[in-house]
């Protein structure tokens, strides 16, 4: 077990399986497909991130150095949270981004029933040890416990 | 109340504490949290004449958005700023299979006209208010030198802050409209004089003008979201004219998609550049040096997620993000030129050009208009991204200039030359 010390962007508890993004996670792409068509697990629908296309997002550790593309990126995430199709908790190795700090934000400020844990500035060395698969603890002071084999293939 | 250690006004604490009720406390609450996030330790007063949104489109799937938005208008919380909002994503003069039609129309985009009513009670400008360009003189939201803004939408944002001058984030949809209820924003980042200093020096050293979202391309995949000082190109640009300034539209835009630039400074023609010159340098800048061999190490490094690679490209789309009237008309010259030396009547792919209603207004009114209609060419206000990003569509082989829409979609990426190439003359690059 290691573990890793950052920021609470919005603080919780939670332990969830780890899907880790070594790119930035494209959020517009990644869940304009499983929000447009009921997909409960929000597969990823971005063909650019070779990491995560096709997989799981729902209810995962999402590990990823930050988010990238269109202003759209809060809003989206928020639908996501609302329509509870979002990951267990984001975990960024870089400081948080202004549009996925905002999406975690306005989740958190405007629906009352949804809790999507967010870190940030968790280091390069994090996003290099955790891998696809292995046990995320996220804890509400901003410390990220990982655990698991570390042989799986991430990518 | 929540516990912040922002520097607030009287007014805007009286806000927090719910004098102008609870909807309009959450904003306020949203926007300090926001802000706090980055450090921001006071809010500025918005002053840009105008705001800018990035949520244009009744996408189904944003069904939370829409129920937040009927919250704001229930109470009252309308924008202090009228807005122009990104391009409509539905126009019926735009090719499309029945299927897509019956997609579109009446499953991804059937909310578009209760949207649209959304915004129109939120403060939108007008009712053909939809561009992602809207900084353009004939759309008319253009603000000033040191504007404080709220908008949002990395192309425009980018834009207002490199070529005018003005001052904003890179605001996430909902905070951009938020920012002009409260009527203030967190003072961080590219507001302040710090943010706005640039930690690249890149160096153009290229035999000849660098394709501008080439070029925009291969900076925002070196700088990501820091603020680049760019030398060089000074020489292709000559001064900040209109070609300039069209230039600079398609660069940012790609320096913003590609990566995540919300700034950038141009040797001896941008304002800032222009003014304060290599002072806006921090200290030991990271150095990045373009020459001909890099942008073509760039070009080829570009994914191609076409099905069939080989494929015959079934559209074409240009102007993401929308072009200017002087595109449409240097556009109409070179097809009309392309067609002529190739001996084709009208273009061989179905090709779209996209500009803001407004420019497209204009540019009805000059003969250039019937003459690229001669070519086939077909001109819209849609956004390429909105059409592109769905299943059906995603698997069309569609050719583009636009780096901003190679990279969010799977539309495949030639230079401009060789747009011109394949849909006057066909056949393979």
């Amino acid at each position: 077990m290691k573990s890793f010390k950052g920021r609470a962007v919005t603080p919780g508890n939670i332990t969830a399986e780890a899907l880790v993004s070594h790119g930035g996670l494209n959020t517009l792409a990644s869940f304009q497909k499983a929000l447009q068509f009921g997909d409960k697990k929000a597969t990823c629908g971005d063909q650019n991130n070779e990491d995560l296309y096709g997989k799981q997002m729902a209810g995962k550790a999402l590990c990823l150095p930050r988010t990238i593309g269109s202003t759209t990126g809060g809003l989206v995430l928020y639908c996501a949270c609302s329509m509870k199709r979002q990951p267990a908790c984001m975990l960024f190795s870089e400081p948080v981004d202004s549009l996925a700090g905002a999406g975690a934000i306005l989740a958190d400020v405007w629906l009352d029933d949804v809790t999507m844990p967010v870190v940030d500035s968790l280091g390069e060395e994090f996003l290099e040890y955790v891998k696809d698969g292995m046990s995320v603890t996220v804890k509400e002071n901003g410390v990220v416990e990982v655990e698991g084999s570390r042989d799986i293939p991430s990518r | 109340m929540m516990a912040y250690k922002m520097k607030l006004t009287a007014s805007q604490e009286a806000v927090l504490n719910g004098s102008k009720g609870d909807v309009m406390a959450r904003v306020m609450e949203t926007m300090i949290r926001y802000g706090e996030l980055f450090g921001a330790e006071s809010m500025v007063p918005v002053t840009g004449k105008y705001n800018h949104l990035v949520t244009s489109f009744g996408l189904k799937a944003l069904g939370p958005v829409y129920d937040l938005m009927e919250k704001l208008i229930d109470a009252g919380c309308t924008s202090v700023q009228k807005f122009t909002a990104d391009p409509r994503p539905l126009d019926k003069n735009v090719p499309s299979s029945f299927i897509q039609k019956i997609v579109f129309d009446h499953f991804m985009y059937s909310k578009q006209e209760y949207y649209e009513s959304q915004l129109d009670k939120l403060g939108l400008l007008e009712k053909d208010a939809f561009t992602c360009t809207c900084y353009m003189d004939e759309v008319g939201n253009t603000p000033g030198p040191g504007d404080v803004l709220s908008w949002s939408e990395s192309s425009a944002v980018v834009y207002a802050n490199s070529v005018l001058g003005a001052r904003c984030n890179r605001n996430s949809g909902i905070i951009d409209l938020m920012g002009s209820i409260v009527g203030c924003v967190p003072y961080f980042g590219l507001l302040t004089d710090e943010g706005r200093k640039a930690t690249w020096l890149v160096e153009i050293k290229t035999t000849k003008k660098p394709e501008a979202q080439l070029l925009g391309s291969a900076i925002g995949m070196k700088v990501m979201e820091d603020v680049p000082y760019i030398t060089g190109l000074d020489k292709w640009l000559g001064t900040l004219d209109e070609d300039a300034r069209t230039y600079l539209k398609d660069f940012g835009a790609a320096t913003a998609s590609n990566g995540a630039v919300g700034l950038y400074h141009v040797e001896g023609i941008t304002p800032e550049a222009a003014e304060q010159k290599r002072a806006l340098l921090a200290e030991n800048p990271k150095v990045y040096v373009i020459d001909d061999a890099e942008l073509k190490r760039v070009y080829d490094s570009y994914p191609v997620i076409w099905k069939n690679k080989d494929a015959r490209p079934k559209l074409c789309f240009m102007g993401c993000p929308h072009m200017s009237m002087n595109q449409l008309i240097s556009w109409t010259e070179k097809v009309e030129k392309g067609l002529k030396e190739s001996g084709n009547e009208k273009v061989v792919i179905p090709t779209v050009f996209t500009a803001a209603p407004a420019v497209l207004k204009k540019f009805k009114e000059t003969s250039y208009a019937m003459r690229l209609e001669k070519t086939g060419v077909i001109v819209s206000y849609i956004c390429p991204l909105m059409y592109m990003n769905n299943p059906l569509s995603a698997s069309m082989p569609v050719i583009t200039s636009s780096n901003k829409l190679r990279t969010y979609t799977s539309a495949r990426y030639y230079t401009d030359d060789e747009i011109l190439e394949q849909i006057t003359r066909g056949g393979k690059i």
